[in-house]
């Protein structure tokens, strides 16, 4: 097989090339600079350092909030979509648009605010104390915040596949006798899988590397609120440059494995609404 | 409407005159007040004497922050810190600066020094006196990661210190009384400010420590009328160095200014300024002049831990006995 | 539109009304905590102490310097990303060749690269301890810890932006029109800016207004390479940090309200865009059916 096939159109050359020339300065170079850095720390300390205690609880706080948050998402943002889609309220088209708020907002912005909120003597907060409820400076924080700011992904994954769904299908399944019930989970749900999981899956990589929104809410407690990027920083702060790309290397190997997965499951998702 | 012609007619004026030198001050978090009274007073001595007008720009942040950006490559003229490791981190992996820094300016080149106090909510509601109070169980205590801040260090230092000169202390006692001190503490923010911010804007905890000069800044900000200051019965002498960067002054030029700068901070205006900003001076007329707000508190300096690079070494690096105690008190 | 669609739909595919009550409740009642109450707060903080103040805390020199560098960056990087993201969905969605899923995947690289490392790259490679950092000081180029490095930062971080609205629209289009073209005797710079540009105008509109709201709010990349000099190298961004570090509450809302006001600039944009595609598509579905 050829390297490309052939087509009539002109600019393969000088639209690909000048493609690969600004993604290898902009981002490739880059990139390959920080894995030369790490080479100069041996397999050995290499793994010391990405296997530290505090740094491994950075983990767990970043991929458990993260993770939390996503599925918070899941579940919130297949209501949103479905409620935007199915049924009609006032100021509808408004809401619509707000959805997209976090990808807008700058993370710095939202961080202020929700610390501002959500501490102990802010509007909710003040709500939440007399529970006994924390947010503000706690795990619980981090996640609201990551819950924040990839609001939008799964609302935008779901959406136009929900639009495009076929009322047939349903009608179809309901003169089979089919409850309401029953036609979501059989008939509606298996279709949006693959756009849920997509959703699911943006929300997670976007929350594994934000940084600007979750310092100003963490509270920073070694082992139990501080995040992975935070230990890039504070690795930095000691002048540990090696400890620093380390730690960047590996958050740098898991998005690029999230990405994949998340480009297989686009390919999926297609597939399977091509089928139909 | 009145107010915004003000501002904006303040803009116009302040449009700067085409400046001859510009110095860079690369500071730390919770010097910004005292560097926008000094400045200016150093311009208008500057421009008298040496018939220069100088532009001097500010860059703040946490300490090591600032220094890891001035090794990178921020190309300042002068960096005035909260730690002589900061400094020292600049001579060893940047150097941008020559060793024997602290050689060059009177008292190991710190123009003032300050010391960490106890922040109490009004009123002093959970009576707290001293040291030993904050390990008190419901107590909270709101401080800065050590690891990423100097006024988080000192403080770890004051209260290490203080168990060692009780009676019977040693380094066990010690070591396990910090612990009980940050076993009650809540949030650990990144830098001074933000613990300030913490425990004022967000009343969260018990009590703050923190630089005496960052409690008049408490009071300008938030007014005196929600807390009080309580010296404890012994603290550390927290010096606050300076140090001119050679590399980048030999390349800029602005060697002389840069010095003068410095050397200005000991002028008894730049001692008064100091003062008036809480610093405690090291002229002694202008801290004769301002002893009513210097309270005399028993000092120890971090010689007692053989110097603050010794200290950093073993309290604060990685694995360090802060760390070990993060993860004892994380265990729990 | 919606009520229509509503009516249209028979009783077996939709829910009992008070299911349909509780639902929507539900969402709205996410969306008010979530969106609503945040972008409240930011304005409530900010006018808290009256408009004199607020407008003080806007035409402060420090300020107005940061909005200046925010600009400045976004004006930069916005049209390089613009300029990358039509060659590269070019090049994708009308030819077929290898490695192309490996190229997307590239492309989304540093959407999901945390800020904070795509800070730490540029530091590693213009540092004064960097592999170039030393012959960028003997050449008296400064890179990082001024606006070359900020604009750096702010191209990485919208560098998939453009690109990934193009890809998925152009190859949804095909390339039927764009041979027509060619096959009347079009050149391929005229098929490009009669036919394709034309095409895709209101999808490229959408990643600009994405990327150009990524840029001016981008905080962790550039704050690793600022140097936060006041009235220098501070976005507004990192001027909402450093006067919330001030106890300056007042101040550090007030650019916050500015950079949210942006946003909310920016969504109306985008509902203005979704709104003529859809337009535009319902219009092509008629003049189909005719």
């Amino acid at each position: 097989m050829a390297f490309k096939k052939h087509s009539v159109l002109p600019g393969f050359n000088l639209s690909l090339g000048y493609t690969l020339l600004y993604l290898t300065i902009i981002v490739l170079l880059p990139l390959s600079a920080l894995l030369l850095k790490s080479s100069g720390l041996t397999a050995h300390a290499f793994w010391a350092v990405v296997t530290e205690p505090r740094v491994l609880a950075s983990y767990r706080v970043t991929f458990g909030a993260s993770l939390l948050a996503a599925l918070i998402n899941l579940f919130s943002g297949l209501l949103i979509a479905w409620v935007l889609v199915r049924y009609s309220f006032p100021a509808k088209r408004f809401i619509d648009a707000l959805v997209d708020l976090p990808f807008a907002l700058p993370t710095a912005v939202a961080g202020i605010a929700l610390a501002t909120i959500y501490a102990p003597n802010g509007s909710m907060g003040e709500l939440l104390a007399p529970l006994g409820i924390k947010v503000a400076f706690t795990p619980l924080g981090i996640v609201l915040a990551l819950t924040f700011i990839t609001l939008p992904f799964v609302v935008r994954t779901v959406q136009p596949v929900l639009q495009d769904l076929e009322v047939e299908l349903e009608e179809a399944a309901s003169s089979l006798g089919a409850t309401r019930l029953q036609i979501f989970w059989k008939v509606i749900l298996p279709t949006l899988l693959p756009a849920l999981l997509t959703g699911f899956a943006l929300a997670f990589a976007r929350a594994i590397g934000e940084y600007g929104s979750v310092i100003f809410i963490a509270g920073n407690m070694p082992y139990v609120s501080e995040i992975t990027p935070l230990m890039i920083i504070s690795k930095l702060e000691q002048y540990d440059y090696l400890g620093a790309t380390a730690i960047a290397v590996v958050m740098l190997v898991v998005s690029f494995g999230l990405l994949l997965l998340i480009n297989g499951l686009q390919w999926w998702s297609a597939k399977r609404l091509g089928r139909r | 409407m009145s107010r915004l012609l003000a501002a904006l007619l303040t803009l116009a004026l302040a449009t700067p005159v085409l400046a001859d030198t510009t110095l860079l001050n690369v500071s730390y978090d919770v010097m910004r007040d005292f560097y926008k009274d000094y400045n200016p007073a150093f311009a208008k001595y500057y421009d008298a004497r040496f018939k220069d007008k100088l532009t001097i720009q500010q860059s703040h942040g946490g300490s090591s922050k600032q220094a890891r950006a001035v090794i990178d490559g921020l190309e300042a003229d002068v960096v005035t810190m909260n730690q002589s490791t900061d400094i020292d981190a600049i001579v060893e992996k940047g150097k941008q600066i020559n060793p024997g820094w602290d050689k060059k300016l009177p008292n190991e080149a710190a123009p003032f020094s300050s010391l960490q106090v106890l922040i109490v909510r009004k009123g002093n509601p959970k009576g707290i006196k001293d040291w030993n109070d904050l390990v008190k169980p419901g107590v909270q205590v709101i401080v800065p990661n050590p690891k990423t801040s100097g006024n988080g260090r000192y403080t770890y230092l004051a209260a290490w210190g203080y168990a060692l000169k009780q009676a019977g202390g040693n380094d066990a006692k010690a070591r396990q009384f910090v612990t009980d001190v940050f076993k009650n503490v809540p949030v650990l923010d990144a830098g001074g400010r933000a613990a300030t911010t913490t425990f004022m804007q967000r009343q969260i905890g018990d009590v703050l420590v923190t630089f005496e000069n960052e409690a008049e800044m408490i009071a300008r900000e938030f007014g005196r009328g929600g807390f009080e200051v309580v010296y404890p019965s012994v603290s550390i002498d927290a010096d606050l160095p300076v140090a001119v960067v050679d590399k980048v002054v030999d390349k800029k030029g602005t060697r002389k200014a840069a010095e003068e700068y410095l050397k200005y901070l000991w002028s008894p205006e730049g001692q008064e300024i100091a003062a008036q900003n809480y610093l405690r001076p090291r002229d002694a007329g202008i801290a004769a002049k301002y002893a009513k707000q210097f309270p005399p508190v028993k000092l120890f300096g971090v010689n007692e831990f053989g110097g603050l690079a010794k200290a950093q070494k073993v309290h604060f690096d990685d694995g360090g006995i802060y760390d070990q105690i993060a993860a004892a008190i994380a265990k729990k | 539109m919606a009520t229509i669609a509503l009516t249209q739909r028979s009783i077996v595919t939709t829910e009992v009304p008070w299911v349909r009550y509780t639902l929507t409740t539900l969402a709205l009642l996410l969306i008010g905590l979530f969106l609503v109450l945040p972008l409240f707060t930011v304005f409530y903080e900010a006018l808290k102490k009256g408009w004199g103040l607020y407008l003080t805390a806007l035409v402060e020199p420090d300020a107005l310097s940061a909005i200046k560098l925010t600009l400045t960056a976004a004006a930069i990087a916005v049209p390089l990303n613009l300029v990358f993201g039509v060659a590269a969905a070019w090049a994708i969605a009308k030819f077929d060749f290898r490695g192309k899923s490996v190229l997307i995947t590239l492309i989304d690289l540093p959407f999901a690269v945390s800020p904070v490392v795509a800070g730490l790259i540029y530091v590693l490679m213009f540092g004064a301890q960097g592999w170039w950092g030393p012959w960028l000081m003997d050449h008296d180029i400064k890179v990082i810890f001024a606006i070359p490095g900020i604009v750096l930062a702010t191209v990485f971080v919208t560098f998939p932006f453009v690109a990934r609205e193009l890809i998925p629209l152009m190859e949804a289009q095909g390339s039927e029109e764009e041979q027509a073209a060619m096959t009347l005797g079009a050149s391929g710079w005229q098929t490009f800016w009669r036919v394709t540009l034309p095409n895709i105008k209101w999808g490229l509109l959408y990643g600009v207004i994405l990327a150009n709201a990524r840029a001016m709010g981008e905080f962790g990349a550039v704050s690793v390479v600022s140097g936060h000099i006041r009235g220098e190298t501070n976005t507004l961004p990192l001027h909402v940090e450093i006067l919330y570090n001030e106890y300056n509450f007042v101040g550090a809302f007030a650019c916050a309200s500015l950079l949210a006001l942006l946003a909310l600039v920016t969504l109306a944009a985008k509902s203005l865009v979704e709104w003529r595609t859809e337009q535009l598509a319902a219009a092509a579905r008629r003049d189909a059916v005719e």
